[in-house]
């Protein structure tokens, strides 16, 4: 959407899209769990196009639906008529933002200290995690757990804690340098994104991105601090503060210096291809905002269009596939991962029971509907069970995440990796 | 009529542990199926978890005189389970279980909330078949199928849904519970009442039981894909296939505006400029299979097919089904209100009645895609048009007129599988006659003297 734009000022028509049939409900994992019409897309449609009618104020109840609702996508691979659900979702978000439905103080201080400002200054966010990693790193993390300082927090901040991801020593700057040329002769050249969770936590996921990328003839261009993309606020009611997080990216990586910009996350290439629709109407960067949507690839896509070399070093493991819903769902990415997954030798692929259904990550659902995002875990965790595979292969920081922790409260002997950094192994492993 | 005094405050009190929502948010999303336009907002949905609950509902309902609207999943194409003035949804979505595989007796026993998938993938597991295959069947419930008497894919060879209920569960008006029918093939002990509920379209009573007959799946299929310059080469493939005494488990067809609009939409190859697309496909003993394929491909050659493509495995058969399964998605896109109808004519009618919708379209000047099940004469012109532009919307509803008119007038019906609902209720004295709409009138007065089930639907009580 671009920003400013409101359910009621939204073309018409793409609400009217909706033909309310129904088939997306057996895809929704809220209306799964529920049998409730509220809480599917059908639902929440209806509730939107009631507001763009005027026969609904957007109440407390409306927002509440809204951050019920996952943004999975699912609804829109299901949907016979193409509804752009993404559009609507993020629209009537910020609508319920702006009405101020679910204000309160506390919310707005969280809400300020990260969206408007952690997830606007890249270097203050390095900043925090630095922080973060001193505190794990120096053993105080442990030794609070020991002495069990957690269950002095309330209630849901010791949720929270739980959930605090592992911090990595190096970020992405320290282990990338901002131009890297391939040995053999160049034959694109590609920005790289290293994202905001992707840098703090999987520094080494972007690391082996750039090599996978050299490795297949690619200068790999790295801005050592690059801003949030924005996605995370699109998909939380600010439309404003994301149009300029793309501005930023769009000046940053100037797309027409580029034969890709690649990213790794599924969860913001979603987003990262819809800078035209955030900037439609920008009398400065609209033209350039629909150039760098054509340019913006995930990873697994950019390798299988330019034809990625087959590794020759062999995995002997079994592995099995999580679809990031932002990548089937949000980009339609289903093939690629499969075939490079399948290219490594000794990689036995074994598919996942409901490949397609979010795990509950959804980008912060975990931390804003913890109950519904724990039992997508418990489901999810149960099907890559039932696969025996050893490791689970994903593309998403955040299911990355969310999965990991799911399989440490099981205490599985099951590794998390995505599929780029199991195709650098096996790179790597032709040297030795 | 307005209920004096709070409704969902009385329900609640009348119906111990019911769930009962009430709020606008809570009642919006219940306030349509999946009919285009039509819209109502309840004063209530009520959510049943057992039999009981239902009776319970009835009950209250017949003390206080508050009409009572059952759903499933509301994706029903008349209006059946759009809500009436000041009456409560009773919604049946978590009455899901399957309750009994039976396989020495060949019937699956499920609560009406079942989806139809789910009961078709238990019917699987246990190595046998339930053919009804409805177009919602991923979401439909078992109980709105019943209640519609859906049709599908598979019509022609195995019948629709009223073929395969063996026996129901019924919560009457005022709450009284019956079970009809049993695990017998044969049971002439009285009148079926069983078949009075089927297609009742919730009129006369609660469906919260269903036993199901299944029978052996088919152990081999052969899907061939034909293309023709003229819809009349296609109908005569039909017939002369039927006339060879050949029963296929597919005829399915596209005429020319839903081709293009495919095309359009999933760039699969199809021929721009053809009148007509028939997917066939045959099942059953791999060696039936063998020769009913080749005698087709003979008989389409035959008439006129100027290109056939036959399937040499599952993924051919399921490319060549790409065009058929993507039709209504492809239409469904080209503009923001798509009304899918369900027009029926006996087979031997069908080019007849497919160029009559075209000339209908020309001449009110609308863009109507028409595809569907060639072997059963079941038609879908699909409606392209925009519930906004009310002038369009007028010309839709005479075209609707014409359309359903001359499928009467050749011994055809208003609706094959969609059911009468609201949106046919105006055509089907037309179709039926007064006196069958008289006698439909004496059997719901009788089954529901005060009119609070689905009142409104189907007809009205008073001529």
């Amino acid at each position: 959407m671009s920003s400013g734009e409101t359910l009621a000022s939204l073309d018409y028509s793409i609400l009217q899209q909706c033909m309310h049939c129904g088939l997306c409900l057996p895809t929704c994992p809220t209306y799964d769990a529920t049998k409730n019409e509220q809480h599917s897309p059908r639902g929440r449609i209806s509730l939107m196009r009631a507001i763009a009618d005027g026969r609904l104020a957007p109440t407390r109840g409306f927002g509440e639906e809204m951050s019920y609702c996952l943004g999975c996508l699912a609804c829109e691979t299901a949907c016979p008529a193409g509804v752009d659900y993404a559009h609507l979702f993020e629209t009537a978000r910020a609508d319920g933002e702006r009405a101020g439905v679910l204000d309160h103080p506390l919310r707005r201080i969280v809400r300020g200290l990260t969206l408007k400002f952690l997830f606007t200054h890249p270097r203050c966010l390095r900043m925090a995690g630095r922080l973060l990693w001193l505190y794990q790193a120096s053993g105080l993390q442990k030794l609070a757990r020991v002495l069990g300082l957690p269950r002095l927090l309330p209630n849901r901040l010791r949720e929270l804690e739980a959930l605090t991801p592992i911090i990595l020593a190096k970020f992405s700057h320290q282990l990338i340098a901002p131009v890297e040329n391939p040995k053999e002769k160049r034959r694109y050249r590609v920005g790289l994104l290293t994202g905001c969770v992707q840098d703090l936590v999987f520094a080494d996921i972007n690391r082996d991105t750039a090599d996978v990328l050299l490795a297949n003839g690619c200068e790999v261009v790295t801005p050592p601090v690059q801003p949030c993309c924005g996605s995370l606020h699109a998909h939380n009611g600010d439309p404003e503060t994301a149009a300029g997080m793309a501005r930023r990216m769009i000046d940053l990586f100037n797309p027409a210096s580029f034969d890709a910009i690649v990213t790794n996350a599924a969860g913001c290439g979603s987003h990262l291809k819809n800078y035209g629709r955030l900037l439609d109407g920008d009398p400065v960067y609209a033209n350039r905002a629909r150039e760098w949507d054509r340019k913006v690839k995930d990873i697994q896509e950019w390798l299988v269009e330019i034809g990625f070399r087959t590794p020759k070093g062999v995995i002997r493991e079994r592995v099995t596939y999580h679809e990031a819903c932002h990548l089937c769902h949000g980009q339609k990415i289903t093939r690629q991962p499969r075939e490079i997954l399948r290219s490594i030798p000794g990689l036995e692929l074994v598919e996942l029971p409901e490949s397609t259904w979010c795990c509950g990550s959804a980008g912060v659902y975990n931390l804003t509907q913890p109950e519904t995002a724990m039992a997508l875990q418990k489901r999810k965790v149960g099907h890559i069970f039932s696969t025996q595979a050893r490791v689970v292969a994903t593309s998403n920081p955040g299911c990355h995440l969310q999965i990991s922790i799911g399989l440490a409260r099981r205490q599985a002997d099951v590794r998390v990796d995505q599929p780029v950094s199991l195709l650098a192994r096996a790179y790597r492993l032709e040297k030795d | 009529m307005a209920f004096p005094g709070n409704l969902t405050a009385a329900l609640r009190a009348g119906c111990a542990g019911l769930e009962v929502r009430d709020q606008p948010e809570e009642l919006i999303p219940y306030s349509f199926d999946g009919t285009a336009v039509l819209q109502q907002l309840p004063a209530a949905v009520v959510f049943a978890k057992s039999t009981q609950e239902v009776v319970s509902v009835l009950r209250w309902s017949a003390l206080n005189k508050v009409p009572v609207v059952t759903r499933g999943s509301g994706t029903g194409l008349s209006g059946g389970s759009v809500p009436v003035p000041g009456g409560i949804v009773l919604c049946l979505s978590k009455m899901d279980k399957i309750l009994e595989v039976d396989a020495a007796n060949l019937t699956l026993r499920a609560e009406s909330g079942a989806l139809t998938a789910t009961i078709s993938g238990a019917a699987e597991k246990a190595g046998l078949f339930y053919p009804p295959d409805p177009g919602s069947m991923k979401i439909s419930t078992i109980g709105g199928n019943v209640a519609e008497n859906s049709g599908g894919l598979r019509g022609l060879k195995y019948g629709v849904t009223r073929d395969y209920v063996m026996g129901l569960e019924v919560v009457l008006s005022g709450g009284e519970v019956i079970w009809t029918g049993n695990k017998c093939v044969k049971d002439v002990a009285g009148y079926t009442l069983r078949d009075l509920f089927i297609g009742s379209e919730g009129t006369l009573g609660v469906i919260t039981q269903v036993l199901l007959k299944l029978i052996p799946p088919p152990a081999a299929r052969k899907t061939m894909l034909a293309v023709y310059d003229d819809m009349e080469k296609a109908a005569h493939t039909v017939s002369a296939i039927i006339a060879a005494k050949i029963i296929p488990c597919t005829l399915e067809f596209l005429d020319r505006v839903t081709i293009r609009c495919v095309e359009d939409y999933a760039k699969i190859g199809l021929p721009r400029d053809a009148e007509a697309i028939l997917l066939m496909e045959t099942d059953g003993h791999p060696a039936a299979v063998e020769m009913e394929a080749a005698a087709m491909e003979k008989i389409a050659r035959e008439n006129g097919a100027r290109s056939l493509k036959t399937a040499a495995h599952a993924a051919e058969a399921a490319s060549l089904a790409t065009a058929r399964r993507s039709a209504f998605s492809a239409l469904a896109r080209v503009a923001p209100t798509t009304i899918l109808e369900d027009a029926t004519v006996p087979r031997n009618c069908l080019p007849e009645m497919i160029g009559f919708i075209q000339e209908v379209g020309k001449k009110h000047r609308l863009k109507i895609g028409t595809f569907g099940h060639m072997g059963d004469g079941n038609l879908h012109p699909t409606f392209l048009t925009d519930e906004k532009n009310r002038d369009e919307m007028h010309r839709v509803e005479a075209a609707m007129q014409e359309i359903f008119h001359r499928a009467v007038e050749l011994g055809g019906t208003i609706t094959g599988e969609h059911g009468v609902g609201l949106a046919k209720k105006k055509f089907l004295e037309g179709a039926v006659g007064r006196e069958n709409v008289a006698i439909m009138r004496r059997i719901k007065l009788a089954l529901d003297p005060h009119g609070l089930l689905n009142p409104g639907k189907i007809f009205d009580l008073s001529s």
